[in-house]
């Protein structure tokens, strides 16, 4: 199980939590078990072609996947996934 | 029992064992990389006229300072006070803590003025000045030339708002010696519960006018340019021309990419923040140093997705503690001091009293900072069209990036959407 952390943004689509526990070996794994449990999610992350939207960052242990192997790069037990929404306010 | 050892016996004993040199041999020395030339006088006195590069250590602060500014203890040291008695006492204390390349300029500074030998003098504070930012004089990295490089430096707060007001704040007061605002909305009785710069007599007012009156009654140095329009690619460059450092204070996603653009093509750095609720996002762009916008977020998200302050809301302390971390990569800038947060992006967590620090990276493909636009720019040429995502919401028109982009998108219309 790894920690995805929720932003603010979407929380409201994930019953308020600001964390959930996921099973899954990759990126692409995690937020398809977190979609499972959240179909509302899913337009806000990914595109309809199955790739992650580029408005929405991901990161595992600080690092951007796009950087890393994108929703094939492996998360372990211990591993904190982080989304990571634009936002404007200012 | 103590032996009694008057300051002649001790000045005879360091003149015996530190070797004295000409102001010649110092000058030929002194942009080796090596030598430091370190000058003991006070504080004072190194404002009025100083060798160029000189290190200064107040002989009162020497122990203490002097092993901070010069770690390696076989590096060669000059040292100079007026003439050379405090420079023979400085001498003999940096000998006793284990620097081994020690020797005193012969004459002092007078004596290198009398050569006819370059010098340098600090902007001179007035007194009001000194008693003003005491406390940054206090500290060696700030010091007078540091608040001298403060009141040269020219800020442009873009956006007069939540993150702004507490930054425009905070840099009158630290004496940023010009500060340019970007703002053409005026004072709402909404904006007062965070918007600290403003105040219940202003609603109505220009936010400009109303920033410039809190700034002018703080600190008379600064001077404020206000620039009461709204920023679009017809202006931006323009607006942007001259200043050191931008803080992005905007509140929409055009305005953050029009900025971006702008400033990467103008080489100036951007202190970048942005609240959302009870959280905050914070980074510096550092042109071709570190990524920018775009390479931290290629496309805007639907407004759907990113609702801003007036529609979600915002704990007002959010605005303020972010603005004031924008205001110090700022000073830090203006001063070359620390480490700036280009690279990396803090996120805090207001309810959680939570900071997170994630690594942000230079897009190789960035339609605005790559390697392949910036000499492309350089060569004077528009980058090449296909290196332009084509749901690049707002590709800035006009000399920055040539013609060949066509029309730039209007702004205030939305951006392409996903569902």
């Amino acid at each position: 199980m790894s920690t995805i952390y929720i932003p603010a943004v979407l929380r409201p689509q994930v019953g308020g939590v600001k964390s959930i526990e996921l099973p899954g070996t990759t990126v692409g794994q995690l937020i398809t078990a977190l979609l499972v449990q959240h179909p509302g999610l899913g337009g806000q992350l990914m595109t309809s072609d199955g790739e992650l939207n580029r408005f929405v960052n991901v990161y595992v242990n600080g690092q951007d996947v796009r950087y890393l192997d994108g929703l094939a790069t492996p998360v372990g037990d211990r591993d904190e996934v982080r989304l990571l929404p634009a936002m404007a306010g200012g | 029992m103590n032996e009694q050892r008057s300051v002649a016996d001790l000045l005879r004993a360091a003149r015996a064992a530190i070797p004295e040199v000409l102001p010649a041999a110092v000058d030929a020395v002194r942009r080796d990389g090596r030598t430091a030339i370190v000058d003991v006088r006070e504080a004072e006195e190194y404002d009025q006229g100083h060798l160029p590069g000189a290190i200064h250590i107040a002989r009162s602060y020497l122990e203490q300072a002097v092993e901070a500014e010069i770690t390696d203890r076989g590096r060669p040291i000059v040292i100079y006070c007026s003439n050379t008695t405090r420079s023979y006492l400085a001498g003999r204390t940096l000998l006793e803590m284990g620097y081994t390349s020690v020797v005193v300029m012969d004459g002092g500074f007078n004596g290198w003025k009398a050569a006819g030998l370059p010098w340098q003098a600090e902007m001179d504070l007035s007194p009001a000045q000194r008693q003003r930012y005491s406390r940054h004089l206090l500290m060696p990295e700030v010091g007078t030339a540091g608040q001298a490089q403060l009141l040269g430096g020219r800020v442009l707060v873009v956006g007069a708002g939540g993150l702004g007001s507490p930054a425009l704040l905070y840099l009158a007061a630290a004496g940023v010696g010009t500060l340019g605002i970007v703002d053409f909305d005026v004072v709402d009785l909404s904006n007062l519960q965070r918007q600290v710069i403003h105040a219940s007599d202003r609603v109505g007012e220009k936010k400009t006018e109303s920033a410039r009156r809190a700034i002018a009654s703080l600190n008379p140095d600064v001077t404020v340019v206000a620039h009461e329009e709204m920023l679009v690619p017809a202006n931006v460059e323009r607006i942007i021309a001259g200043y050191d450092v931008i803080l992005d204070g905007t509140d929409t996603f055009e305005t953050r990419y029009l900025l971006n653009d702008a400033a990467v093509a103008a080489g100036i750095p951007v202190v970048h923040a942005s609240v959302f609720r009870f959280e905050g996002q914070l980074t510096v762009f550092v042109p071709y140093e570190g990524p920018c916008y775009r390479c931290l977020y290629p496309t805007p998200p639907p407004p759907e997705l990113a609702p801003g302050c007036s529609v979600a809301g915002v704990l007002g302390v959010v605005p303020g503690i972010m603005g004031l971390l924008q205001a110090n990569e700022v000073l830090k800038l203006l001063l070359g001091i620390g480490n700036s947060l280009a690279g990396r992006l803090v996120i805090f967590d207001a309810l959680e009293a939570e900071f997170t620090e994630l690594q942000l990276r230079r897009d190789p493909a960035c339609p605005v900072c790559s390697d392949g636009v910036r000499a492309a720019r350089e060569r004077g040429e528009a980058p090449i069209l296909s290196t332009f995502p084509p749901d690049a919401p707002f590709a800035l028109g006009g000399t920055s990036f040539g013609t060949s982009f066509g029309a730039p998108t209007p702004l205030g219309t939305t951006p392409e959407t996903r569902p």
